[in-house]
């Protein structure tokens, strides 16, 4: 990380110099100047450890704590009475469910991109939102987790799913989809979890350094595992942490592509697509910077983190939405186009069902926000005023939850025969456990918030120019 | 006090700097000076420190290799053993050893035990969790979570001797120089 092309921080002589250069093509900072290691330490731990909870805190807390009252409210129903309190009937037996599942775990994909392959293309801008887009990523997964075990309809039975040696002689059917499913999804959870953990340890020896209080010492002092900073720990630590990165980066890519091939491996119409893949990762990406810059944009306010979240980064997450938005909107063109040109009529009546047929206004809604709303990034004035990203990021989270919505319900209403197709529309209670999902990743979005470093401060200490020290040797 | 033989209850002297540069500068002169229990401490990664303190090369690699063929040869032998020996289905006459359609679950295993190699083999090699340090004894040392640097030279390096290594610190510019006990 020490060698790169352009400075990391702008010096108060870089702006003089090109005093004559329109402001634009001046390199933006990515942390604001002025700051020491010192200052950076302290500015990120007294968030968590010397003021007072602030009253913004609580509210959200409280309102993220009704959601999750919602959802367990839904699962006890659902525990008592069944999946038939959803909506899902025979033909569409993904509803809400696997529509929801979907897109949590799409979510959670920005995370994992920002930790690990802007890591290995040395992209710095990545250090001061990796810690809470991880976060993101692991709260994430957890709801999205809820919704095919609770979907088995008996989730007491859940861990037959897992190959464990069973008294009834039989094994999980390895060749199916839904098997790859919870190996990728259990895999990455653990993998993220793991990532963030090692992300963590040194942050944690700092707080338990500066912790007053004494408890808070000894829970702070079990996380860091006696963390010390030793030159020789660096060093094992900086391998491990380029290692998780670069097994992180494939197997990101994987889940998605194995997510998608729940539907690609079905012969159904409108699912059955060799590129379901990279349409499935490129979505999950935009899905996932649209959901950071939800995040961040409320967080460096409420927080005051603007000179460590700069413009720099919501304009970089701007076009990142932009260029995975117009990928996806370019999928949505090769679907239609491939329905028309594979000749199949079963295809093809699937994708004029979908412009036309009982659920064409959520594709028209698709189209307006995943298709169009991401153009609004090419203006630099949008992409670098905060207002514009969280309206354009809006528009993205809806439009996501409505691309699964078109490939899921729409699909499966209309399959081969005309006499067993139906419809399908989502109950009170795939509405409140969809509310109770954002409820459960708010819950624990805001305890991370509030107990742990939403920014790496070590991270952001190497991002000073007085951490670039060279030995005797490399001076001449 | 004789050279090299153990000094009851110290476990060496730390020095105390101000920078990065200050401590990598240090940590080159320590080591040329021909100590070799040595190990500096940052509040971050310092590019060319762990070089500084005579501290090569490290086995993750070697471990994460070892654990990701393990992961990737296991998780393809569980299916295959299920699918063919253990639990054979047969579907429309289809093969049993269709082994294309294990290679995602092939590929998540593989990656999960990389995963813990890199992870619990850096934990094992850095000999973590381990709550207690002598270093902790120095009160200051709280500081190398912030913004210090420091230094230390073990009381159990042939080389030392406790004045020597002293004034050799001094020498160093350090801000502070403070005997560690055990």
């Amino acid at each position: 990380m020490a060698e790169r092309d352009q400075p990391p921080i702008q010096d108060a002589g870089l702006t003089n110099q090109l005093a004559d250069v329109p402001h634009r093509f001046i390199p933006q900072p990515i942390l604001e100047p002025g700051h020491s290691f010192a200052s950076i330490t302290d500015h990120i731990s007294s968030i968590i450890l010397r003021r007072k909870t602030p009253i913004g805190w609580m509210i959200g807390f409280g309102i993220s704590l009704l959601g999750l009252g919602i959802l367990n409210v839904t699962i006890a129903k659902l525990l008592f009475v069944g999946v038939g309190i959803w909506g899902i009937n025979h033909p569409v037996g993904w509803g809400f469910d696997i529509l929801n599942f979907v897109w949590w775990i799409g979510i959670g994909h920005a995370g994992t991109l920002i930790s690990a392959i802007l890591l290995l293309l040395h992209q710095e801008w990545r250090t001061s939102i990796n810690r809470f887009a991880e976060a993101m990523t692991l709260f994430a997964v957890a709801a999205a987790g809820l919704y095919p075990a609770l979907h088995t309809g008996r989730p007491w039975f859940d861990y037959w799913l897992f190959p464990y040696p069973n008294t009834m002689a039989i094994w999980p059917q390895f060749r199916s989809p839904l098997m790859w499913d919870v190996f990728a999804v259990s895999t990455y959870a653990i993998v993220s979890l793991l990532f963030w953990y090692v992300g963590l340890i040194p942050d944690l020896a700092t707080l338990r350094d500066r912790a007053g209080n004494k408890v808070a010492r000894i829970i702070y002092g079990m996380g860091s595992l006696g963390w010390r900073g030793s030159a020789k720990h660096w060093h094992r630590y900086e391998h491990a942490y380029l290692l998780l990165a670069g097994l992180s980066t494939p197997l990101v890519l994987s889940v998605h592509t194995i997510v998608s091939f729940d539907f690609a491996v079905a012969l159904l119409p409108g699912w059955h697509a060799t590129f379901f893949p990279p349409y499935f990762v490129a979505g999950a990406i935009v899905a996932g910077f649209a959901m950071v810059l939800t995040l961040a944009i409320p967080l460096r306010k409420a927080f005051k983190l603007e000179g460590f979240i700069t413009t720099k980064h919501l304009e970089n997450m701007g076009k990142v939405m932009l260029a995975t938005g117009l990928m996806v909107f370019y999928s949505y063109a090769v679907e239609l186009f491939m329905a028309y040109y594979s000749g199949d009529p079963f295809e093809r009546y699937t994708f004029i069902n979908r412009l036309t047929g009982p659920y064409k206004h959520m594709w028209y809604a698709l189209i307006i926000c995943n298709g169009l709303a991401p153009n609004l990034m090419w203006v630099r004035r949008f992409r670098t005023s905060p207002m514009m990203l969280f309206i354009t990021a809006q528009f993205v989270n809806v439009g996501m939850w409505l691309e699964r919505f078109v490939i899921i319900p729409s699909s499966l209403s209309r399959d081969f025969l005309p006499s067993s197709w139906g419809t399908y529309h989502g109950t009170r209670w795939d509405w409140s456990m969809y509310i109770g999902s954002i409820g459960l990743f708010l819950f624990l979005l805001f305890l991370f918030i509030r107990f742990l470093p939403m920014i790496s401060i070590f991270e952001m200490r190497t991002m000073l120019p007085e951490a670039q020290a060279h030995s005797a040797e490399e001076q001449h | 006090m004789a050279v090299g033989k153990r000094i009851e209850g110290l476990y060496g002297v730390i020095a105390e700097f101000h920078d990065a540069q200050e401590l990598l500068t240090a940590a080159n002169r320590t080591r040329e000076a021909g100590y070799t229990s040595i190990d500096a401490f940052s509040p971050f990664p310092i590019h060319g420190l762990s070089d500084a303190i005579g501290f090569k090369h490290t086995k993750l690699s070697a471990i994460v290799l070892v654990t990701g063929i393990l992961g990737g040869a296991g998780g393809f032998f569980m299916c295959w053993f299920a699918n063919v020996i253990h639990y054979p289905l047969n579907i429309g006459g289809k093969p049993f050893n269709s082994w294309p359609a294990w290679i995602p679950i092939t590929f998540e295993t593989t990656v999960l035990l990389a995963a813990f190699g890199a992870v619990f083999g850096m934990l094992a090699l850095n000999g973590l969790p381990m709550p207690y340090h002598p270093v902790f004894n120095v009160s200051r040392f709280e500081q190398a979570s912030r913004d210090r640097f420091f230094l230390v030279i073990q009381a159990r390096d042939p080389k030392f001797e406790l004045k020597g290594v002293r004034d050799f610190l001094d020498s160093l510019h350090p801000r502070e120089v403070t005997d560690v006990p055990w």
